[in-house]
């Protein structure tokens, strides 16, 4: 795998894709994207934020698709494909994550499906997460 | 004690390609004269701000001051994405009532470049803005088609409903000489659009555009000494942040809040916007004449008069169907028209939601009137947290 589109956010280990985010030592709020320093409670004074995987599978919050080419610093394919994104409820962490979706059309998305954590290449090289069929 | 508007004005919005500090200009000279006042009784002045005209953008309270011509007034600048107009009146209105001025002028002012918003340029990965769209090329039109998606699954809205909000703001626009669009469409025309991020196509989505907006407050004091009769009383200005965990999936971040340690809030964040004006004007929904919302798209219309608990979550294709937020409607939202027929001009906004309220509630709002207005709310929402309301009264 080629340098991550960004560090520290997600990771591939033996060929599966993980999210890293922060759980809290204290109260145990857990972040996506990471966090350093404070934890993000109001009511937590927490500055020990470590760093944890969080659940490959979720369930479709909601999802679209970008039917002309996002603006600049995405970098779209040549020709340009409608990039698919989906919001993605981890119950565990009660949390909603945004992703581009891997080899799905909206038309074979609905809320409610489960999808499960990959990776692929952005337009230009570098690899980011991505929401796939399980 | 009040804060009240004793003068508004617009310059019209379109794509006029003229520098901002013009539009500002226009619309305070316009706000001015419906205030019967000069420049120079002005003792405050806010700039609502923008970033994407560079330096004077990031001065705006200055950059008019100086267009107006320098007058030794006490001055701020403020920037809240689309809750600047909104802040700057927040601004100003404190201050009046804290007795440290009379009169001041808020004014917002913007010239849009075409297409997609985008982030300031530049390699910049530590702005979560720019990384949307680096890693994701997730626009704003991509969060409304989230939103919009997802009460398509959660309530049975249809395409054909977020159409029908189009064809209810485009009408009432077409009765607005500010307005960009002065044409009236038809649902066919909406759903013929380009599909721009599904399930929202390109009519369900309001352009970028130019344009200004302008107000000018007063002590009641002032309006009394100076012969105003009945003017509009702000009762509530709102601006809130999210309360954590914030469980809406929020422009432009990643990911919510978890809810892993903390239970969700009461209410959302848009729903907390609203509530929080509701109780320091110590009224509520049921008080109110009209709205003016954040209709960025169409179907986020249908989330925010949920929000603003004009009825219960879900229920708003049930209003709109029935025609009560139509003009003429028990309930009227967006009788100016909207973003739908006027566009972002995101720093103008707000303000120019609160130019409608006033004429509203003056009862000189032409042929678009509201009969009997008395109480009217204006919400929006401003990237990264944070969120605005104005209710204002007669």
């Amino acid at each position: 795998m080629d340098a991550p589109v960004i560090d520290g956010w997600f990771t591939v280990d033996g060929g599966t894709a993980h999210l890293l985010g922060t759980r809290c030592a204290d109260c145990r709020t857990v972040c996506f994207p990471p966090r350093t320093g404070f934890c993000p409670n109001p009511r937590c004074a927490g500055e020990n934020l470590a760093e944890t995987r969080l659940s490959r599978r979720g369930t479709v919050w909601s999802y679209t698709n970008a039917c002309y080419p996002p603006p600049t610093p995405f970098v779209a394919a040549e020709p340009y494909t409608p990039v698919t994104l989906a919001a993605v409820e981890l119950a565990e962490e009660g949390i909603v994550v945004l992703g581009q979706v891997k080899d799905l059309t909206v038309e074979e998305l609905h809320v409610g499906m489960e999808l499960e954590l990959t990776w692929g290449p952005l337009a230009d090289g570098p690899p980011v997460w991505m929401w796939g069929r399980p | 004690m009040s804060a009240v508007v004793l003068g508004a004005g617009m310059h019209p919005w379109g794509k006029w390609g003229r520098p901002f500090t013009e539009y500002g200009v226009a619309a305070a000279r316009a706000a001015l004269r419906d205030a019967d006042l000069a420049w120079t009784d002005v003792q405050y002045v806010v700039g609502a701000g923008t970033i994407r005209n560079g330096y004077p953008g990031f001065v705006a309270g200055a950059t008019f001051a100086q267009a107006m011509g320098w007058s030794g007034a006490r001055i701020a600048s403020c920037y809240a994405a689309c809750a600047s107009g909104a802040q700057a009146l927040d601004i100003a209105r404190t201050r009046i009532l804290a007795g440290l001025c009379d009169v001041a002028m808020v004014v917002g002012a913007d010239s849009t470049p075409k297409g997609f918003f985008k982030p300031v340029g530049g390699d910049r990965p530590d702005d979560p803005d720019w990384l949307r769209f680096r890693l994701l090329g997730a626009t704003n039109p991509a969060y409304f088609a989230l939103y919009a998606r997802r009460r398509m699954a959660l309530y049975g809205d249809t395409a054909e409903d977020f159409a029908a909000v189009k064809v209810k703001n485009a009408l009432a626009g077409s009765l607005n000489d500010n307005a960009r669009y002065r044409r009236t469409v038809t649902a066919g025309q909406v759903l013929d659009s380009p599909m721009v991020a599904d399930p929202l196509r390109l009519m369900d989505i309001c352009a970028t555009s130019d344009g200004a907006a302008a107000l000018v407050l007063a002590s009641e004091d002032f309006a009394r000494r100076h012969g105003a009769r009945g003017p509009v009383r702000l009762a509530a200005v709102s601006t809130v942040t999210p309360s954590f965990p914030d469980t809406v999936l929020g422009l432009p971040d990643f990911a919510t809040d978890s809810t892993a340690a903390v239970p969700p809030p009461e209410r959302t964040f848009r729903a907390s916007i609203a509530h929080a004006a509701y109780e320091e004007a110590g009224l509520g929904p049921g008080d109110l004449s009209f709205a003016e919302v954040y209709d960025l798209s169409t179907a986020l219309e249908l989330d925010w008069v949920e929000e603003i608990g004009l009825c219960p979550p879900g229920e708003a294709g049930k209003l709109l169907r029935a025609g009560d937020t139509s003009l003429g409607g028990r309930i009227p939202v967006n009788p100016s028209g909207g973003l739908a027929s006027f566009g972002e001009a995101v720093p103008a906004q707000a303000i120019a939601q609160v130019c409608e309220l006033t004429w509203q509630l003056r009862g000189r709002a032409g042929s678009r009137q509201i009969t009997g207005a008395r109480v009217g709310l204006a919400a929006n929402q401003g990237l990264f947290g944070h969120g605005s309301a104005i209710i204002a009264t007669t």
